[in-house]
């Protein structure tokens, strides 16, 4: 009997030590998956994963790079000499051209005849290039090895167009930029707000009136996202366009409302917090010396609570960066570096929230929205836990 | 001077008792020393405690008197950096002994608290309670009345057995924490300054219960109150700073102490 | 002098107040213009029905269920472990590095944007695991989502028990999980039930993290094992207001969706709150 009871005491005390590395296990793999999903950005070429470069056995150029290649592909730069070859026009053949180049021709069952169809095409044009799956690739062409995805390229770059053919551009600066313009707007309004409403409610305001407005401060806490950003789409989105007079309101200054409004509550209840923790002795030291209540909240209590009010508006940047719905519905998405807030913008997580659902699942799209995601989790992560030092750093003096 | 006199022939005396150990002892403590981390809390005491007997603990605040209370049970084992050192024997079995298992001890050994602390069940899920974590569910219902009965509540709450424990009082909450540990019939039971917390009229009863649980339990009461002391104790232990200071017959305590401290205690005038 | 200084302060007061009023009208404004826009569109039918004519009208029975299977799904999920977790923090953890290592993670986890817990589902349940874009899989990730939230309330609802409770049951020969699992979880309850009850709040609401492990564009019919898709009220609201076939159109039938998701999250806090004031009021009686 007693045993009985001892054995189980064990198992249930197991169980639990194992619950309570749940949330340590989840973490880490959360890492483990981004990473491994996103780092493998870097170990591929930005095409196409069975895609390969060739050139004409006669052309003496060897060696192409990313941005040479995508220069050579819009049309910038015209001839073989920019890049050591002969002084030959460049003619491109990518996957696109196939219609253009092999009209009305029959391409046979699965593209079973396309091979025999490009050589014949291919085989005496001396200043050719051509990107297309291997299997396809005219007889003879000399393959030209890609560059992997750079990281310079991918956090310098100032072009995000992850579907442009035949080589994808992903350069987050536009990304990073709409994100930045977005969240400082938002924090712009927000803070000063939330934190005079945290010192209106804790210091000001009585009991009475404290009961009248925390409920509404926890419904704009427990309203969805996708609520707002179905109220900004169908209230804020149609004001702007008017006020503004422009051709559609989905713009960063929408974004930032919207955000503004989402980050009010988090700010709002963590400074309340840091607000109500000054001990009373002090405050009443300040009215012993004469200071009225509004020199005893700017000169002793703000200063007092001001550890817990900045990581109160940390955190609040770390939700308005991580917000994706409300962000997504409401500023238009256009990924272009953004000139005021009356562009629409597109941020880190709405990026990743339209596309993945396109892409091919270890594609290098599919692993560069996850190299995003990696950022936006370092992001916040880095916020995390520089609000709780900050925090800590306070009580350990 | 005279007082560490004194002190060293008690503990000599004790030890010659310990040694002849009659059958109606029910706790013996040979050379126990007990620590707090670096802190010692207390200082090799020897006490022979006899079964059906009330034994008062009486000393200044932190003198070691609820430390060696909470020794008798192992509630000490709750804290992180407690170490005892020494024997504690109950019917001649060593209660620190590895192989013994901590839940039969503390259901053999009863504790009351100071405060009164009934859980938020109704009256007699609360007496049951011990009942049903150590596996005596048979008549559960007889033993519960029969446990309210001892612990002279029953005529005021036979009604509503079903209402929350909170409701009562703080004397019949005390009464209910006391019908809750003899419930699970322990041999022994502790109380810490179980009155401190109630109006004088709730001690008053709380006292008289006492007198008569002693028939069937031995009973270590921690009192702060002198004249419960000796109202309600056979045997009083005098605790100074961590030292069993004196330890005799109630009257004799209190009529004429060995050691000068006690005395000066007892007279009021520290503590 | 000391005159201007009052009116200074009278002038600041008065300011504080009135943008203190602002933030909460936003709120009743955000809830008004949704409950008056909506509300001629509910009925019995809409609750019922499946949509119709490219999402533009009809009813959203199946986006309703679907969430219902997401709460209680990622419920089964979340507060087994969650709970667990939480008397872990407060009842067994010593005060260590690794209590707070675990903390510190839990803290994290709380902290991770959804969107990012939507591409870890997907990278580990749906593809790594192969559970497939599922209910399964949704459930999963929303109960990874939800878990910190969990933790936080049993740990402090835990917290607030006196050691008394703990103290007496010990005394009485009870075991440490008998008195965690027959006083202390009891008593503590109420409150652990609120933060429950939040969580599924955050579940019904919640849109990142499930656009790519579970929901579904369209799919009136009900699902019918766990490794099948399923529509959901807040991933259907995103796609009638942005991509629908109609989207004007569709504008009355997306009020009445946005109405009844906010209905459900509103009614859950109210039912959080009264709850929590009922039982502890009972516990006090």
């Amino acid at each position: 009997m007693m045993t009985r009871k001892k054995i189980f005491e064990k198992i249930i005390e197991a169980v639990i030590y194992a619950s309570g590395t749940a949330t340590t296990i989840v973490v880490l793999l959360i890492v483990f998956f981004l990473f491994r999903e996103g780092l493998g950005l870097f170990r591929q070429a930005p095409m196409q994963k069975t895609y390969t470069v060739a050139v004409h056995p006669q052309n003496p150029v060897r060696q192409l790079s990313i941005d040479q290649l995508k220069a050579i592909f819009s049309k910038k730069e015209k001839n073989w000499k920019t890049f050591g070859g002969k002084d030959q026009s460049i003619e491109t053949f990518s996957s696109e051209d196939i219609e253009k180049h092999l009209k009305g021709q029959d391409l046979g069952e699965a593209f079973s005849k396309l091979k025999g169809l490009v050589t014949t095409y291919a085989q005496n044009k001396e200043n050719l290039v051509v990107v297309m799956p291997k299997k396809f690739m005219p007889n003879k062409f000399v393959p030209i090895p890609t560059e992997h995805m750079s990281i310079g390229a991918f956090f310098g770059g100032k072009e995000w167009r992850p579907t442009s053919e035949p080589i994808h551009s992903f350069g987050v600066l536009p990304i990073i930029a709409g994100t930045l313009l977005v969240c400082f707007g938002a924090l712009l309004f927000a803070i000063p707000t939330a934190i005079i409403a945290a010192i209106y409610l804790v210091e000001i305001a009585n009991k009475k009136v404290r009961n009248i407005i925390n409920p509404f401060i926890e419904l704009l806490a427990g309203i969805p996202s996708v609520i707002y950003g179905f109220f900004g789409l169908v209230v804020i989105v149609p004001f702007i366009q008017k006020t503004f007079a422009l051709d559609m309101g989905e713009t960063a200054l929408a974004g930032s409302i919207i955000l503004g409004i989402i980050s009010l509550p988090t700010i709002i209840t963590i400074s309340e917090d840091a607000i109500r923790s000054v001990p009373r002795e002090l405050k009443e030291a300040s009215f012993a010396l004469g200071a009225n209540h509004l020199q005893t909240i700017f000169k002793v209590i703000v200063p007092y609570a001001l550890s817990g009010i900045v990581s109160a508006a940390i955190l609040g940047v770390g939700r308005t960066v991580g917000e994706t719905m409300a962000v997504l519905m409401v500023t238009g998405n256009a990924a272009q570096m953004p000139s005021s807030f009356l562009d629409s913008v597109r941020v880190i997580t709405s990026t990743v929230a339209a596309e993945l659902g396109e892409t091919a699942q270890g594609g290098i799209h599919y692993r560069a929205l996850f190299m995003l995601a990696c950022v936006l989790f370092i992001l916040t992560f880095w916020f995390n836990l520089l609000a709780e030092w900050i925090v800590a750093k306070k009580t350990q003096k | 001077m005279s007082s560490q006199n004194s002190l060293s022939d008690q503990n000599l005396s004790l030890d010659e008792t310990a040694k002849n150990m009659t059958s109606e002892a029910k706790i013996i403590t040979r050379n126990l020393d007990f620590f707090y981390g670096d802190f010692q809390a207390l200082k090799n005491i020897n006490t022979q405690i006899d079964a059906h007997t009330v034994t008062a603990l009486i000393g200044p605040s932190g003198c070691g008197k609820s430390t060696y209370l909470r020794v008798l049970n192992r509630m000490n084992d709750l804290i992180e950096g407690a170490k005892v050192k020494g024997e504690v024997l109950i019917d001649g079995q060593n209660i620190y002994d590895k192989k013994l298992d901590i839940n039969e001890l503390r259901k053999n050994v009863g504790m009351v608290f100071q405060k009164p602390t009934p859980f938020p069940k109704s009256i007699f899920e609360n007496v049951a309670y011990g009942l049903r974590v150590n596996g005596m569910t048979e008549n559960i219902k007889e033993r519960v009345e029969k446990s309210l009965q001892q612990a002279a509540l029953w005529n005021e709450v036979k009604d509503h057995l079903k209402k929350s424990a909170l409701g009562l009082s703080g004397g019949q909450q005390q009464r209910l924490c006391i019908a809750r540990t003899i419930a699970i019939q322990p041999d022994i039971i502790l109380m810490d300054e179980p009155t401190s917390a109630l109006d004088p009229i709730s001690a008053s009863q709380i006292e008289d219960l006492i007198m008569e649980l002693k028939e069937r339990f031995t009973i270590i009461i921690v009192t702060h109150n002198m004249q419960q002391a000796r109202r309600v104790s056979d045997k009083t232990a005098f605790f100074y700073l961590g030292d069993l200071e004196e330890y005799d017959e109630t009257p004799k305590i209190f009529e004429s102490p060995a050691s000068e401290k006690t005395q000066n205690y007892i007279r009021g005038k520290f503590g | 002098m000391s005159q201007s200084k009052q009116q200074k302060q009278t002038i600041v007061f008065t300011t504080f107040m009135v943008i203190t009023v602002l933030v909460s009208a936003i709120s009743i404004g955000v809830f008004f213009y949704i409950f008056f826009n909506g509300i001629s569109v509910l009925s019995w039918g809409f609750f019922t029905g499946v949509p119709e004519n490219g999402m533009t009208e009809g009813g959203i029975f199946p986006a309703i269920m679907g969430t219902l299977i997401l709460i209680v799904g990622s419920g089964l999920v979340a507060f087994p472990m969650g709970i667990l977790a939480g008397i872990f923090m407060n009842e067994y953890a010593h005060q260590n590095w690794f209590k707070k290592f675990v903390r510190l993670m839990t803290n994290n986890l709380a902290g991770i944007p959804s969107i990012v817990f939507g591409l870890f589902g997907m990278a580990f349940f749906v593809n790594g695991l192969g559970f497939g874009v599922s209910i399964l899989s949704g459930c999963l990730t929303l109960g990874v989502l939800i878990l910190p939230i969990i933790i936080r309330t049993t740990e402090e609802s835990l917290k607030f028990i006196p050691d008394d409770y703990r103290l007496a049951s010990y005394a009485l020969g009870a075991s440490k999980w008998q008195t965690i699992w027959r006083v202390i979880l009891p008593a503590a309850l109420p409150n652990i039930v609120t933060g429950v009850i939040l969580a599924i709040g955050r579940v019904a609401g919640e849109t990142a993290a499930i656009l790519f492990t579970v929901a579904a564009y369209f799919l009136p019919k009900m699902p019918t094992s766990i490794y099948d898709e399923t529509m959901a009220l807040p991933y259907h609201l995103y796609v009638i207001s942005t991509s629908g076939t109609d989207i004007e159109k569709a504008r009355p039938y997306a009020d009445g969706t946005a109405l009844t998701l906010l209905m459900l999250v509103f009614g859950l806090n109210l039912l959080a709150n009264w709850y929590r004031k009922r039982l502890n009021k009972k516990i006090k009686v």
